[in-house]
């Protein structure tokens, strides 16, 4: 280690850089529409849809085929495989209709979880095998990142030592292959909220684990101003009893990132997790109110939290495609406000309820 | 790891919070007069002084009896032991002097470097035991924050992981202790200018330092708000054949700390190593008129680069203390002035002409 064999050539890192860049550019976040077909499954069941090939067609071209100012808020899309080499009803692939738009297409490369045996039901996450073929060929099909998702949850017993070195390192390996061709990796650690937990205990575990992913990054000579966080919120346990304010997720959350989260990292993309549409939007935009330093662009990678309300309005019908169509750039619309700061709530007394419930002595 | 056992109350965190950042306070650096009685031996010899407990005294009460003019431009003092006891002629206690210009005092609390057996002439640091009681004594005697220096060096086989590993855990168990007693602690990991290496190298080595420094940092649970980092800044060897400007030290600097230093650290106060007066006044002016976001106080904290007009002016004369005290102050007020990014050098080529000279930073 103590000589240097540059993985990346200068221009190489430019590309990366730009990339990034791109995608976080101000007010803008991403879609994650790479749910896979069981998870798709899950979504159409709710709605009362057959989960065929073409109804997830015809669901993802909703989404792609929105009017083009979709672009101010939308900076990136994530893509199932099935769905990069898809395409729209005049025959039009997917990759191209999104990037028409400006929008950088992105590509979920990992293959799932696998238990981590001797450990209270961890797991990691495989996908490196042939995954520079698959990169290599990915870039050729217009994408330019990638995103791989490693999965902790906390207990009493949980996250291992084991299950954050092991998830950070296979994130860090997966990073690296994806640069060397060309694709900016978001890194995905997300700590599930399942559990009883409070606030402060996930600003610990995750303050652990993001310190050991940068570690990890740093170890396999990542290029961090080419790659993306999509962490999850602090936040507390499901099924915690106590109550917290966006305010309060807000300061947890930034204090653990400037804790551990290197400033030449351009953007942390946040996962919404089980949130709600409004949730999700309300809690970004707390943070970006936050008066903490942000070097960060801090901006959404929603799936649910982006989609909920148009799955609802199509509801595998095609005369409610312009319905479903509006739903989901009012999310993104709401979203890209919460990127800056400045989305006011729909109409309640959220705001002044919430103000008062700051809990100024809380300590991070 | 799972469980949390906080090592800070909120109390403890904002005394030292509030310690650190009166320190790296904008436009403030330290004062590092904390030679030991071997390195002032250096310091006098080339005077033609004698090293007596006297002639440090008298030294140092000149560097002390600077007026008003260094309260904005210093915030901290590092002692070593003997100089913490010392005491002006009229019988003012030198902790008092400086505290009473309102400048925090510093102590050094390392006991000297060791070898690493079984490596290239690597060391670590000793100066733990007992390390607690002694900083629970400074505290009271008016210390409110610490210094320890670890020291590595670059050459074909060097720095080792194990010299790598062992300087960054033992300066987290130091910085760990130092919090429980109320001590900021200065974490100072410099890497040697010694050597042929390019710049390129120097950046490569301090990344990998710096990331195996704030690893530890996060797995003794250091309140990193609490801390500040001393390191090198990023430069080629000494004997190294090219040559290059202050803004290419300075992108190479700021680079390394930007994909190192998490932005919850408040300060990074530079060492001057073998650099002259001015030159380290230039290099640190150009890191702070950099053109990459700097989420930490970027300054000096400086023991030759303040003092060595200081010194030559006194020549151990009586009579030439006071011009000897103004070198000081000069020197002061000039490094203040880089730390804002003000600086416009001595006269010479520096300033204006050097701003065009900032390459991009992906060649980094």
């Amino acid at each position: 280690m103590t000589h240097q064999f540059p993985a990346l050539t200068p221009e190489q890192k430019k590309a990366l850089s730009d990339i990034a860049q791109r995608i976080v550019a101000s007010g803008k976040g991403i879609l994650a529409a790479d749910e896979s077909v069981g998870t798709m499954g899950n979504r159409l069941q709710r709605i009362n849809v057959e989960n065929t090939e073409e109804n997830r067609r015809a669901f993802r071209e909703i989404l792609f085929s929105s009017d083009a100012s979709i672009n101010q808020s939308i900076g990136g899309v994530i893509l199932f495989h099935e769905t990069l080499y898809q395409k729209d009803s005049s025959g039009k692939p997917f990759p191209a209709l999104i990037k028409e738009k400006g929008i950088v297409v992105g590509i979920k490369l990992d293959k799932g979880t696998a238990p981590l045996a001797g450990t209270n039901g961890e797991t990691t996450i495989q996908g490196l095998d042939g995954l520079a073929e698959r990169c290599a060929q990915y870039k050729k099909d217009g994408a330019d990142f990638g995103k791989w998702r490693a999965v902790l949850k906390i207990t009493s017993t949980t996250p291992s030592q084991l299950a954050i070195q092991e998830n950070a390192n296979t994130l860090a390996r997966y990073a690296s292959i994806c640069q060397q061709h060309g694709l900016v990796p978001i890194v995905e650690p997300e700590i599930l909220p399942d559990g009883d937990h409070d606030l402060q205990r996930c600003q610990y575990v995750t303050e652990k684990v993001l310190a050991a992913v940068y570690k990890a990054l740093n170890d396999h000579h990542v290029y961090l101003e080419g790659t993306l966080l999509k962490p999850n919120m602090v936040t507390a346990g499901h099924s915690c009893p106590k109550k917290y304010t966006p305010q309060d997720v807000a300061v947890a959350t930034v204090t653990t990132l400037l804790r551990t989260v290197p400033a030449a990292v351009p953007g942390i993309c946040f996962l919404s997790g089980g949130q709600s549409e409004e949730e999700a939007s309300v809690n970004l935009n707390a943070m970006n109110q936050s008066p903490l330093p942000k070097p960060w662009k801090l901006t959404f990678s929603y799936g649910r939290a982006l989609q909920a309300s148009a799955l609802a309005a199509w509801v595998g019908k095609s005369e409610n495609k312009k319905a479903a169509q509006e739903a989901f750039c009012k999310r993104a619309q709401i979203n890209s406000l919460a990127c800056r700061g400045q989305y006011i709530m729909s109409g309640k007394t959220d705001t002044a309820a919430m103000q008062s419930l700051f809990t100024a002595s809380y300590t991070y | 790891m799972t469980h949390q056992y906080p090592a800070l109350t909120a109390e403890q965190k904002k005394e030292l919070s509030d310690i650190a950042l009166r320190i790296v306070a904008p436009g403030k650096g330290i004062l590092a007069a904390d030679e030991s009685v071997g390195d002032m031996a250096k310091r006098l010899n080339q005077i033609g002084v004698e090293n007596t407990e006297e002639n440090r005294r008298l030294y140092r009460q000149i560097l002390f009896s600077a007026d008003s003019r260094v309260k904005k431009c210093i915030g901290g003092v590092i002692f070593f032991h003997e100089t913490m006891y010392q005491k002006a002629d009229d019988g003012t206690p030198f902790v008092q002097m400086i505290k009473d210009k309102g400048i925090v005092v510093g102590i050094k609390v390392d006991k000297g470097v060791v070898p690493l057996a079984g490596t290239d002439g690597e060391t670590t640091t000793q100066g733990l035991d007992g390390l607690s009681e002694r900083c629970a004594q400074y505290k009271k005697d008016g210390a409110d924050f610490a210094k320890w220096r670890c020291v590595l060096k670059i050459s074909d086989n060097t720095p080792s992981a194990l010299a790598i590993m062992e300087n960054a855990n033992v300066l987290a168990r130091y910085a760990s202790i130092c919090q429980q007693n109320g001590i900021v602690p200065i974490v100072e990991p410099e890497i040697l200018p010694d050597g042929d290496h390019d710049l390129k190298r120097c950046q490569y080595v301090t990344e990998k330092v710096l990331a195996a420094v704030y690893k530890a940092l996060s797995d003794h649970h250091v309140y990193l708000e609490g801390t500040l980092l001393k390191p090198n800044m990023v430069t080629p060897g000494h004997s190294c054949p090219t040559k290059y400007s202050p803004e290419e030290i300075a992108m190479a600097t700021v680079t390394a700390l930007r994909r190192t230093v998490p932005p919850a650290v408040p300060g990074v106060t530079f060492l001057s190593g073998g650099q002259s007066e001015e030159e380290a006044s230039i290099n640190l002016n150009a890191i702070n008129t950099c053109p990459l976001m700097r989420p930490w106080a970027l300054t000096f904290s400086y023991g030759r680069a303040l003092q060595a007009s200081a010194l030559s002016a006194w020549r151990g004369q009586e009579d030439n203390a006071t011009a000897a005290t103004e070198e000081f102050i000069k020197r002061a007020e000039v490094n203040g002035l880089a730390a804002l990014g003000k600086y416009e050098g001595s006269g010479d080529d520096s300033g204006a002409a050097g701003q065009s000279l900032y390459v991009a930073n992906h060649a980094y």
